[in-house]
């Protein structure tokens, strides 16, 4: 079985509080604060590799993103991916959903042949959730979202689990696929000092623009129809009015305010 | 398709299994009223099979067209199939504006539907608002909403955007005097991609969550699973719903579908009372308007004590049981 699993390097979120908004030029400081992989990209490499485990075949890696997110693709080959493939170039910077599933797409079809591509559903940075459906359509290969179970039958086609309001949904589907899958699916495995030994023997690749067949209007910031207007942080309500006194004091008044207002 | 429409705002109304999701009405409300704000008419949009009595309920939400892509190859979703007839219309009668929930279909169908269009969209807004010159500004959470983003899309069309379930309120049912438009299906077997073979549903619990006008949550300063009957017996007396932050529903003491916020649910109640709350916006962002938030919180400095009306300072331990007592008190007295 071959599974091309689509990482995102991200800014760890230990260190949001270290993140802040520019007021001059509205856009989001995030220097210094470490990478790491999208924590869903981690149970979505989990499936690949657990079904690699269990099927055999091959594990790759693939990432849209700037130079330095090789030691971010290090950590997917620690976890035990066999090849990681880094899409790196100018010209992709500034790109929306569209134009990151555009390059991502092109970069799976270089890698040919596959039987499964797995994306986390979101990312905890824009979370917008769009990239796997939209790589999907690229690559004109069915999708399905929200994945919680994956059930690989000797018959032709498999049995997948997704999520649905108050409950979920099971579909047949025959691969080639594209899966975007939730945290509930596994716990994904964790690194020892012999895996990152091994990982450093393994291959990256870096390809720019010029390595894939890419249409230049569709790429980066020209290529994106969504254009971000300007980034605010949500207004406080203000601080609010503090109850006096010691805890029952305070649990009197509460409830007195809450009888008034007709809540008990 | 050869009918002319006049809608250049559309809202896609979800329905699985004959059921609408209430988010395609609550959409609905706001749709009409940025329709008012450009002159433009609004349309539903259903797709599915035998539609017929759903169509009536959307025309009885004041839609002024409703477009029915009914067909039995449609009965359960599919997004390609979908995707097809949807981006079939779209070409055909050009809307300016397409809306969706942000559901767990909505959230698959559009990214699938936008690249078809190589159009742009904006995800889970949690609200919507029209320039002058008609442009669809949407305001959506990154980072775990501690930052929002206003994203526009200038160049392409129509613009997509999957709204938030809970951000808007269902608007009042009237007297339908829209009328009904049927989209044709140009669907083969071939374009459905995979076969649903069970759907699973649990009752959304009467009384839950989303529609509780009182709602008592937990939080990690709870401490204990054997804490948490603090929270559920103020609920108790509150006749409220129980909710949680994440902490507590990784542990256990509650149940996930209990969690509020960015990547659990959104509620509308009247009344939030937060124990052990400290206040992340992964939290708050699931809370809309509710009349009167009310925090319970050891530390003077919580951050939810910004994003509250009332603050009582101190271990939930010795107010919650006074307030249970007093709250008690006043019940036995009617
Ligand atoms: C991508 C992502 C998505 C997330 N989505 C969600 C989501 O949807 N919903 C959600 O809730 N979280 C979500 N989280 C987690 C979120 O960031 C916070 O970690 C979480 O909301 C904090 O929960 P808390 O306030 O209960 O706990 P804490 O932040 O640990 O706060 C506990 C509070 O309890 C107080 N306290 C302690 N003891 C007492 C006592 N005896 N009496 C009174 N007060 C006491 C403390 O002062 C403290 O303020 C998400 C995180 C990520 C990264």
């Amino acid at each position: 079985m071959r599974t091309i699993v689509c990482i995102k390097p991200v800014p760890d979120s230990k260190h949001w509080n270290r993140l802040a908004l520019d007021p001059k030029t509205k856009t989001l400081v995030r220097k210094g604060i470490p990478g790491t992989i999208n924590p869903l990209d981690r149970n979505a490499l989990e499936l690949a590799l657990s079904l690699r485990d269990e099927h055999g075949g091959e594990v790759l890696v693939v990432s849209m993103a700037p130079p330095d997110a090789i030691s971010v693709l290090n950590e997917a080959l620690a976890m035990g991916a066999d090849r990681a493939i880094l899409l790196s170039d100018m010209a992709f910077a500034g790109g929306d959903t569209l134009a990151t599933a555009y390059v991502l797409s092109a970069g799976i079809e270089k890698l040919g042949q596959f039987d499964l591509v797995v994306c986390g559903d979101q990312t905890i940075d824009g979370g917008t959730a769009q990239v796997s459906a939209q790589v999907a359509e690229f690559l004109d290969v069915p999708n399905l979202m929200h994945v919680t179970a994956v059930d690989v039958t000797p018959a032709a086609s498999w049995l997948v689990r997704s999520h649905i309001e108050h409950g979920y949904v099971v579909v047949e589907i025959k691969p080639p696929m594209v899966l975007s899958v939730l945290k509930e699916i596994n716990e994904p495995r964790y690194v020892t000092l012999m895996n990152i030994l091994e990982a450093e023997k393994k291959e990256t690749q870096i390809w720019s623009s010029s390595d894939l067949e890419l249409k230049e209007p569709w790429l980066g910031l020209n290529g994106s129809p969504t254009c971000m207007v300007d980034l605010f942080v949500p207004e406080k309500k203000g601080r609010a009015e503090i109850l006096q006194g010691g805890p029952r004091e305070q649990a009197a008044e509460l409830a007195d305010r809450l009888h008034r207002s007709g809540f008990c | 398709m050869t009918e002319i429409i006049e809608s250049k705002i559309w809202v896609f109304i979800e329905q699985r299994q004959g059921r609408m999701a209430e988010v395609g009405l609550e959409i609905l409300g706001k749709a009409a009223e940025l329709g008012l704000s450009i002159g433009s008419k609004v349309a539903g949009v259903l797709v599915g099979s035998s539609l017929a009595s759903l169509s009536d309920q959307v025309l009885s939400y004041g839609v002024d067209e409703v477009l029915v892509a009914d067909n039995p190859l449609l009965t359960d979703y599919c997004n390609q199939a979908y995707v097809k007839v949807l981006e079939q219309a779209v070409s055909a009668w050009q809307p300016e504006i397409l809306l969706l929930g942000a559901t767990a279909m909505g959230t698959d169908l559009a990214p699938r539907l936008a690249a078809r269009l190589r159009t742009g969209l904006s995800a889970h807004c949690i609200d919507l608002h029209l320039t002058a010159e008609g442009e669809l500004l949407s305001v959506v959470p990154g980072w775990g909403g501690n930052v929002m983003a206003r994203v526009s899309c200038p160049r392409t069309r129509p613009q997509v955007a999957t709204v938030m379930p809970g951000v808007f309120s269902l608007p009042d049912a009237t007297e339908a005097r829209g009328r009904k438009i049927s989209v044709e299906t140009l669907i083969e077997p071939a374009d459905i991609t995979y076969r649903t073979v069970e759907v699973k549903r649990e009752e959304a619990p009467k009384g839950g969550l989303e529609t509780a006008e009182v709602v008592v949550a937990g939080g990690w300063g709870v401490g204990t699973k054997a804490d948490w009957r603090y929270i559920e017996e103020l609920a108790l007396v509150l006749n409220a719903a129980v909710g949680a932050t994440r902490p507590p529903v990784d542990e256990g003491w509650a149940e996930e579908k209990q969690m509020i916020g960015q990547s659990g649910r959104t509620i509308r109640p009247r009344l939030y009372i937060g124990v052990g709350i400290s206040g992340h916006m992964h939290h708050l962002v699931g809370l809309k308007d509710p009349e009167l938030i009310v925090a319970i919180n050891g530390d003077p400095n919580a951050a939810i004590f910004d994003h509250c009306h009332l603050a009582l300072v101190g271990d939930f331990k010795e107010i919650v049981p006074a307030l249970i007592e007093k709250i008690k008190s006043y019940s036995s007295a009617q």
